[in-house]
């Protein structure tokens, strides 16, 4: 019996040392950014600009920059994933291959590394959005959002699927039984009752497309100005931590990259714990 | 007016879908386009024979040789860092703990799984920096901070793939052992975890998977542009994802940017294969849980 506590005990201290990992990433970044507290630049931090020649460290364009990366990208991606989603499901019913090639598409699409995407980016979508803006270097929030775009979409596609896959097949037996047409099943059965599982996805594509770090740091310029609109190059909080040169722990330059990072982790929880109780309370409701 | 609403809902899916379809054949075929030319052995190992250098007799410099070695032993370490703990954790939590427990842990990995990778690199970055400044005034960012901080990244999915894997045993199957009189770890060792074996691979190769293609994270912790074959634990070494994105940034001429089309086709081959091959064990594992529960 001896040997079997053993075991639990080990099992036991794995699943908590991993646990205490994402607790441990906050508990460090609080204490290393605790200084701006003290200091009182906390007010400063999310509303002042970033100019480092007057003592200035403030993260708030990065925050915008973040922002309006991320909502274009969503803005971008979620019809389009809607649509293919939709696709999927249109398609089943004749017990079509192209249902199947397009799932398996989507299932790729998730493996295709971000770093890729951004490199062909550089070289295929920047030129053109330049000379579709007709000057700049079209490293700009439209480039970065068109692709991420494209990177977040997946995620959505396969979480939508997923959750038309969960209307119950009776409600799709009665509406073939009434000879509904594949669109009209989609319309009125399938879409209503899988609402709960597209916001979800979309909540879970947005923690995805604010937490991207590579799309954002190679095609939208990382200018530390405030964005006025989309054809402005734009820096985000991620990429604002890549470009991390000073490792000076007591300068107020690189503390505030822990205000960054506190930031993201914020984020983060925040979409974690809203899909969580979205998805609990939907599993709740079903009998 | 309904009739035009299907029709409207039929011509968007179709629009929609086949314009993100488009999109993605337009990136990867500009890809492969510019860069299939590349794919030939001085790709890997420039001016440098093929058996000298994978001998080690000569050093390649321009060639992605050490890039690859050095994505290879990264994915190798972190993966061997995180597996154990992965499974050890998935077990406790699909076959020991309450389920409250259960729950909260749960929320953690969550948590972690969605941690931007670029603030577990940040975070691995200033431990290292701290402990450089505090207990070890010899350690830099090195190989062994990428593959632990590459570990902490992949961690969750483990995890998740693992409890999965085991709780999707049926309870039948579940409950022999134990009426024979097995103990608990005796039905986990020999019953369960063998069965559950596909689903943990199926998380492993994922694992592999996220591990070859992550840039943000391995860029704070100790990858460098130009180091030559990983040395040693403690050094800097090169890595595929980063080689991609430093020639985008900084190319010297078009045989360096040739070297970066043909890295970014083998990445991009490398992780959709590994991708699909998670996918298609698990879809199997899901068609055969849905065969059994059918009379």
């Amino acid at each position: 019996m001896r040997a079997e506590w053993i075991i639990e005990s080990l099992l036991r201290a794995a699943a908590l040392a991993s646990a205490s990992v994402s607790v441990l990433i906050f508990a460090f970044m609080a204490y290393l950014g605790y200084p701006l507290v003290e200091k009182g630049q906390l007010g400063n931090l999310f509303t002042r600009p970033w100019l480092p020649d007057q003592g200035l460290y403030g993260i708030y364009p990065m925050i915008v920059g973040t922002l309006w990366i991320a909502s274009l990208a969503l803005l971008f991606g979620f019809p389009l994933s809607l649509g293919y989603a939709a696709l999927i499901q249109l398609t089943t019913d004749r017990k079509n291959a192209f249902s199947r090639f397009l799932r398996k598409v989507a299932e790729i699409m998730t493996g295709i590394p971000t770093v890729v995407y951004g490199f062909v980016g550089i070289f295929l979508l920047v030129p053109f959005i330049r000379r579709w803006l007709g000057g700049g270097s079209g490293m700009c929030i439209l480039s970065a959002a068109l692709l991420l775009a494209v990177v977040i979409s997946p995620t959505m596609i396969l979480f939508f699927t997923d959750s038309f896959a969960r209307v119950p097949r009776e409600h799709l037996r009665a509406v073939d039984a009434l000879g509904g047409r594949p669109a009209q099943k989609l319309l009125y059965v399938v879409l209503p009752r899988s609402l709960r599982g597209i916001g979800c996805g979309l909540v879970l594509a947005f923690g995805r497309a604010m937490g991207d770090t590579l799309i954002a740091l190679m095609v939208a310029g990382n200018a530390v100005a405030v964005p006025g609109s989309v054809s402005d190059s734009a820096r985000t909080l991620t990429a604002h931590i890549a470009l991390v040169t000073a490792a000076d722990f007591d300068s107020l330059e690189f503390r505030t990259l822990f205000a960054c990072g506190l930031v993201l982790y914020f984020m983060t929880t925040l979409t974690v714990t809203t899909v969580g109780v979205l998805g609990r309370r939907g599993e709740a409701r079903r009998p | 007016m309904n009739r035009l609403a299907e029709k409207m809902t039929v011509i968007g899916a179709w629009v929609c879908g086949l314009a993100l379809l488009g999109a993605v054949a337009v990136l990867l075929g500009y890809l492969v386009m510019k860069g299939a030319g590349s794919l030939d052995s001085a790709l890997l190992f420039g001016d440098v024979r093929p058996a000298d250098a994978l001998l080690l007799r000569r050093q390649v410099f321009d060639g992605i040789f050490p890039a690859v070695a050095g994505t290879l032993v990264l994915v190798l370490i972190s993966v061997s860092l995180a597996v154990p703990a992965g499974i050890a954790a998935g077990i406790y939590l699909a076959e020991y703990c309450p389920a409250r427990t259960r729950r909260i842990f749960g929320h953690f990995y969550d948590i972690l799984a969605a941690t931007p990778s670029i603030v577990i690199g940040f975070f691995g970055f200033s431990v290292t920096i701290f402990l450089h400044r505090t207990l070890a005034p010899r350690l830099y960012p090195c190989l062994m901070v990428s593959a632990l901080s590459l570990a902490f990244l992949v961690l969750p999915y483990l995890i998740r793939t693992t409890q999965m894997a085991l709780e999707g045993i049926p309870a039948g199957l579940r409950r022999t052992a134990p009426a024979l009189g097995a103990t608990r770890w005796q039905n986990v060792s020999r019953v369960l975890l063998p069965r559950a074996l596909t689903g943990i691979v199926s998380g492993t190769i994922l694992a592999i998977g996220r591990c070859a293609e992550d840039t943000a994270v391995i860029m704070l912790t100790g990858v460098v542009a130009s180091a030559g074959l990983p040395r040693s634990l403690w050094a800097g070494y090169e890595a595929l994802p980063f080689y991609i994105y430093t020639v985008s940034s900084q190319y010297a001429d078009a045989r360096e940017l040739a070297n970066g089309y043909g890295a970014a086709i083998i990445v991009l081959i490398l992780c959709t294969v590994l991708f699909s091959l998670s996918f298609l064990i698990r879809s199997r594992l899901a068609r055969r849980a849905a065969g059994r529960a059918l009379p």
